[in-house]
């Protein structure tokens, strides 16, 4: 059984308007795309949607860090992974692009740094 | 960076978020070293601090960065190459003669005359009572920025039961801000039939979540729970084709947060304290291609002039004005005028502004604009008097994204009049 | 035991709260909200009226004329800004210049100096953006505008900085008679024991009286919505432009405020709902057309915010200032011109009380100047420096819209009567009031008002109860 879905890809803001084609449930072709990684994200969207998450981390002077996942997760995690980064506590000096806690929920992205903390250890 | 506050500078940048960080790389790479950049937040980056999800520098950088990493590129570039910043300072007038007047709790109130300024102060957001809704004034009613402020610089959540006004990319990405952190968005309204913000702001911060994007309805009214002074809940309605209420569509949404995305204001106070003429379509100062400002040597970019969508523009503008800035500072002041007329930009059917809004040279140029409704399959076209000299087609061109036409520098050496005219075509 | 309990912490509260201070007694303030000047003192057009409207012979005639003659005077010594920039009261038609022609009559009768009754062409002279339509008016020059919540919490700073007591979150349940004179039972179970009473409960007067056993009167709510827009449209008028007045009250005005803005309102209609201060889509339909009748080109899209207040209107029709009962006395029904003749209500309670028998008697300590903190928007450059050299904090621009500083809210909040939420440190400093409304320096003058009254920043309010900035944190 043929069917045609269509979504928004979120990889980029230009946000294509993408026409999927499904066999039997699974992804056959896209139109609508302007780049190659609209193909990737509307087989993954079919088959198994991930989001990148980001979000805020305290730290030890009390301040707010920034951060954000090295790679997308699993959708269906996005809850699940924002109370473990709410758990952790980064040091007020902490530089961009560290990371903060790795392997995510076992899903093999990494929470990041996106700022410097700005802070004294 | 030296410590000592001089009362001359060649160029003073107002704001050091990425419009401000922008020109003042450009105008070093292009030579000056004179620059101060003044920036009234205690760090660099300005709005993009606060703008923790991605977004940005795809088209810069070729990669997706968050708002603090996009900042984090320039502000490290601005302190590698010691270019002077006063942080913490709020500058309060702005001389038409280029006088800097500011005040920040070491220096005290100074003032540093500058030969060129480049205006960088970015925009504010539309308030609650400037939206002429009825009711009381309960705590719980912020604007979308505000909110975003107290949750990602404060760790503040400003409330609970969520209804959000406004469907442009700030409150699409708080809706989904708020959500992660344990809020119930109830609904996003939408006074318009389409939504002002990018597509994949509706799919990941709203269909993901499934909160109900109500198009054509807006807000009339505010409820005040009475004992605690907090809100409690907003009447809402549909609306015409006139943005007018239709009877019987009437509802209420029991809340205790509002949060307004209701437009962004360039922040122009400055701008008119410095003499500096306005363009009522887009907020900021009318410009020329090298973004000067009807005062000669001050310049204008960022969301001051006009309000961006993607900050990778932000920052391209940026280093135009930057780039001019040094190149007036180098000609002299006497050198600005040039022998040809300047030639004045006419919006027509459907063009809502463009940016520039004259040109006082015959070079390569791009003009930014805006169309004022959702068209298909139409191009917006550049004409000189009856020859057309560029146009740009697309199947869809909405109010929310900004479009650009380029002008070729030879075209415009061939004038027949001083004005152009940038208008719509072949709409469906 | 205090010598005398004011109830009601509004302009005519705080007036009378400072002038009997400053006649030697021991007084105390109730009010029941967070705050003083929380009802129609806050809501109001702020017009210090000349006084040729009340009727002759009435209370409000008498008081509104002695008040304009003091106003003046007392907003110097409270460190209120003050402006004398006249009034006109425009006609369209043959019945309005007849109105017109009456109202200076009045004028005359009721003591106002200066009037005059202008042609088209002076009219229009004098105010350039008036419509076509208006064909006469009575220009009124010693009209003036004033902040009216700025002096309300300047009169009873004064009279607290000379020994006055103010109890906030007192709202009065119960009056007693006692030997001595009344106890007052506040709702959260404080009591306050006093010789005499004086009710300035403005929309809740007849219940205080109805609680010490007068029944003589009843007061209705009578709402009055407004438009406030950006101080840059604050030159549009010269004067205050006041429409004729009606049996309804003095109409839709169009006016420059004390701080430079536009204001534009009241609206007029009777409501039952006395704690209903919401503002309508209707009420406010009405203010800009009616407004739009009298000056042209008001830029409403310039709105910063909008409001509504309420007055009291007494069912005599006019002030009800008397003494029905031993050491009670009633203030009440102060509708327009309350503001006005606050000051002279002052004085005119002190001889009720004088003439009852109760020890006033000047103080030669009272200070009647109250301590002006620097408005830093107001210095010289020098001026400025002296003053960060001193405390860096005014250094430190919080409120950009109207360039309001650390230093000032830092002062503000430790002079009396200190605020406790951010509504009220933003009647006394401006800071949120300009065109953002608060949307940049909310977070920072919150950590300054927790910083400095110790309240911890998750329990500060918008103003009071539980009006709460926000709800707990991320995580």
């Amino acid at each position: 059984m043929t069917e045609t879905k269509t979504m928004t890809c979120i990889l980029c803001p230009r946000g294509c308007e993408l026409e999927v084609t499904l066999e039997n449930g699974r992804f056959a072709a896209v139109k609508g795309n302007t780049c190659a990684r609209g193909k990737g994200y509307a087989q993954d969207e079919t088959t198994h949607p991930v989001r990148t998450l980001t979000t805020t981390v305290r730290m030890t002077n009390g301040g707010l860090l920034p951060v954000k996942t090295s790679k997308p997760l699993p959708k269906e995690l996005l809850f699940r992974a924002m109370e473990e980064v709410n758990r952790l506590m980064a040091p007020a000096d902490t530089e961009i692009g560290t990371v903060l806690l790795a392997d995510l929920l076992g899903t093999g992205a990494d929470v990041v740094a996106t700022a410097d903390g700005g802070g004294e250890a | 960076m030296s410590d000592k506050l001089s009362n001359k500078t060649a160029l003073v940048i107002i704001g050091g978020g990425p419009a401000g960080m922008g020109a003042a790389l450009a105008a070093h790479a292009a030579g000056e070293r004179d620059i101060l950049i003044l920036e009234r937040g205690g760090a660099l980056g300005g709005i993009l601090q606060q703008c923790i999800h991605s977004g940005f520098g795809v088209h810069r950088f070729g990669e997706e960065l968050t708002g603090p990493e996009y900042a984090h590129r320039d502000a490290a570039r601005v302190a590698a190459l010691h270019i002077p910043v006063r942080l913490n300072t709020m500058v309060t007038a702005i001389d038409p003669d280029k006088t800097v007047h500011a005040v920040n709790p070491t220096d005290g109130a100074f003032t540093v005359q500058a030969n060129a300024v480049i205006l960088a102060m970015g925009c504010r957001e539309r308030p609650m009572g400037a939206l002429g809704i009825a009711g009381d004034r309960p705590a719980g009613i912020f604007t979308a920025g505000t909110a975003q402020k107290y949750v990602n610089t404060k760790g503040c959540m400003p409330g609970r039961e969520v209804v959000i006004l406004g469907s442009g990319d700030i409150g699409l990405i708080m809706a989904r801000r708020m959500t992660l952190e344990g809020a119930t968005v109830k609904a996003v309204c939408e006074l318009l039939p389409y939504s002002g913000g990018l597509a994949r702001n509706i799919q990941q911060c709203l269909r993901d979540f499934d909160i109900p994007l109500l198009l054509s309805h807006t807000v009339t009214r505010v409820h005040r729970d009475r004992a605690g002074g907090r809100l409690s809940g907003v009447s809402i309605t549909e609306v015409d084709a006139d943005r007018r209420p239709i009877p019987g569509t009437e509802g209420e949404i029991p809340c205790d947060t509002l949060l307004l995305s209701c437009g962004l204001i360039p922040e122009n106070e400055l701008t008119q304290l410095a003499g500096i003429p306005l363009d009522s379509s887009t907020g900021g100062a009318a410009v020329d291609q090298d973004r000067m400002t009807a005062v000669p040597g001050i310049f204008a970019c960022g969301n001051v002039l006009h309000v961006h969508d993607l900050v990778d523009y932000v920052s391209e503008e940026a280093a135009i004005a930057g780039r001019a800035a040094v190149a007036y500072l180098t000609a002299g002041a006497d050198a600005a005028g040039s022998d040809r007329p300047a030639v004045e930009i006419r919006c027509e059917g459907g063009v809502r502004y463009t940016v520039p809004q004259r040109l006082s040279a015959a070079k390569d140029v791009t003009l930014y604009f805006r169309v004022d409704k959702v068209y298909r399959n139409a191009a917006v076209s550049v004409y000189d008097g009856d020859r057309l000299l560029a146009s740009v087609k697309k199947v869809k061109m909405v109010p929310a994204e900004m479009e650009r036409v380029s002008l070729k520098g030879e075209a415009l050496k061939r004038l027949s009049g001083t004005t152009l005219v940038v208008k719509l075509e072949g709409r469906s | 035991m205090f010598d005398v309990a004011v109830v009601g912490a509004g302009v005519t509260g705080g007036m009378v709260a400072r002038e009997l201070t400053r006649q030697g007694l021991a007084v105390c303030l109730l009010e029941k909200e967070s705050d003083v000047a929380m009802g129609a003192s806050r809501a109001n057009s702020g017009i210090v009226h000349a006084g040729y409207d009340a009727l002759p012979g009435t209370l409000k005639a008498t008081l509104n004329v002695r008040g304009a003659a003091m106003m003046e005077q007392v907003a110097s010594e409270l460190g209120v800004s003050f402006r004398r920039c006249g009034s006109l009261v425009v006609g369209f038609d043959e019945a309005d210049r007849q109105t017109l022609r009456r109202l200076y009559e009045r004028g005359l009768t009721n003591g106002v100096s200066g009037l005059e009754l202008l042609s088209r062409q002076a009219v229009h002279d004098k105010e350039p953006n008036l419509t076509e339509e208006v064909c006469e008016a009575l220009w009124v020059p010693t009209g003036a505008i004033i902040c009216p919540y700025g002096l309300t919490i300047a009169a009873i700073g004064n009279a607290m900085d000379n020994g006055a007591e103010l109890l906030t979150g007192f709202a009065v349940s119960a009056l007693e008679k006692t030997p001595e004179g009344w106890q007052l039972q506040g709702a959260d179970g404080r009591q306050v024991t006093a010789r005499a009473v004086v009710n300035c409960a403005g929309l809740y007067a007849d219940e205080v009286a109805r609680m010490a056993g007068d029944h003589s009167f009843t007061i209705r709510a009578r709402r009055g919505e407004y438009l406030m827009l950006d101080r840059a449209c604050g030159g549009l008028v010269n004067h205050t432009v006041f429409m004729t007045p009606s049996e309804r009250g003095k109409g839709v005005l169009v006016t420059p405020t004390a701080h430079g803005n536009l204001l534009v309102g009241p609206s007029s209609e009777d409501i039952d709902d006395k704690g209903d201060t919401a503002t309508t889509a209707a009420g406010l339909a009405a203010v800009k057309s009616k407004a739009s009748r009298s000056v042209r080109g008001i830029p409403f899209h310039r709105v910063i915010t909008s409001f509504s207040g309420l007055r009291a209107v007494g069912s005599s029709g006019d002030f009800i200032i008397n003494m029905p009962l031993p050491g009670f006395v009633n203030c009440a029904g102060i509708e327009s011109p309350g503001l006005t003749a606050a000051p002279a209500i002052a004085l005119y309670v002190a001889e009720l009380l004088r003439a009852a028998g109760y020890p006033l008697s000047p103080r030669t300590d009272f200070v009647p100047v109250r301590r002006k903190n620097p408005i830093f928007r107001e210095l010289t450059d020098d001026e400025k420096n002296r003053l960060i050299r001193e405390d860096p904090r005014y250094g430190r621009v919080v409120c950009r819209c109207e360039t309001v500083t650390e230093g000032e809210l830092v002062a503000a909040i430790h002079q009396h009567p200190r605020p406790h939420d951010m509504d009220a440190l933003k009647r006394r400093t401006r800071c949120g009031m300009g065109r953002c409304q608060g949307g940049f320096c909310t977070p920072l003058v919150q950590e300054i008002l927790a910083r400095e009254t110790g309240i911890p920043e998750q329990a500060v309010t918008k103003s009071g109860r539980e009006s709460y900035l926000y709800v707990g944190q991320t995580k």
